[in-house]
């Protein structure tokens, strides 16, 4: 059974990696039973999402700037 | 070769200094980085050709120059006397207790998408990713914000794929906290 700091490390490596099937598994078992871990794991999904918009209003704001 | 129009450059010169601050963190470096891709370009005629492309091309090649910097900064950081745990953050093994369970759980953050609609949001969020230790936030920006893959800012950065996890998985645990200090108690509106 992973511990929740064990399964915070796979939940970020999940971002830059495939899990292995076992991993998968483990994971999944963890999260059905642990809030705390289930509530993290939200939170990194929301944390890329808004990495990616703060990109794309980056190149948003070149448009903005147009003066044409 | 078409020249580009002069209002063009400009533009592109903002957006440029754009993507390096976010990377740089230092309008006197950025400069410099914006620079040096501008010259860089203008050396080579043959891709200079106007359109949309040309930011795009362009961006390629201040990527480059920012990897560089970073390159000259981790050489530096090598030789110098800063200990890896000072230059790399907190440990987040603070967070847990010696079963490694939490702390101090994690709490539901609501409605998400309600949050990313507001301005004040993104502005939390570059403030947090300001306060995260230099080096952390290079890789966490390279990953999510650029997108590369953790194999290209491994090689580009000369890390192991071990130490790059673990640099992203501090990045991503300094933040979490910081949004959840900065937004979810004072900055949320209620």
């Amino acid at each position: 059974m992973l511990s929740c700091k064990e399964v915070t490390r796979l939940l970020s490596e999940s971002q830059d990696r495939e899990l292995t099937l076992f991993e998968g598994l483990q994971l999944r078992m963890h999260l059905a039973m642990c809030k705390g871990c289930a509530n993290f794991d939200r939170q990194m999904k929301f944390l890329r999402k808004a990495s990616r918009q703060y990109a794309a209003s980056v190149s948003r704001a070149d448009r903005n700037d147009r003066s044409d | 070769m078409a020249p580009i129009a002069k209002e063009d450059l400009a533009e592109l010169r903002r957006y440029l200094m754009r993507f390096a601050l976010l990377h740089l963190r230092d309008r006197s470096r950025a400069e410099d980085a914006v620079q040096e891709t501008l010259t860089a370009a203008l050396e080579r005629e043959d891709g200079f050709s106007g359109g949309s492309a040309v930011r795009t091309w362009l961006t390629g090649i201040l990527k480059h120059k920012i990897i560089d910097v970073f390159r000259r900064q981790r050489r530096e950081l090598a030789t110098s006397e800063l200990a890896d745990d000072d230059a790399e953050g907190r440990d987040p093994d603070a967070l847990f207790d010696a079963a490694g369970a939490w702390q101090t759980p994690p709490a539901s953050w609501g409605d998400p998408a309600k949050m990313l609609e507001q301005k004040r949001f993104m502005e939390t969020l570059e403030k947090c990713n300001g306060d995260l230790p230099e080096r952390l936030a290079q890789v966490f920006t390279l990953r999510e914000v650029t997108g590369l893959t953790t194999e290209e800012i491994c090689s580009e950065l000369g890390i192991t794929p071990n130490n790059c996890n673990v640099m992203l998985y501090r990045a991503r645990m300094g933040l979490r906290e910081c949004l959840e200090k900065n937004w979810m108690t004072e900055g949320r509106p209620s």
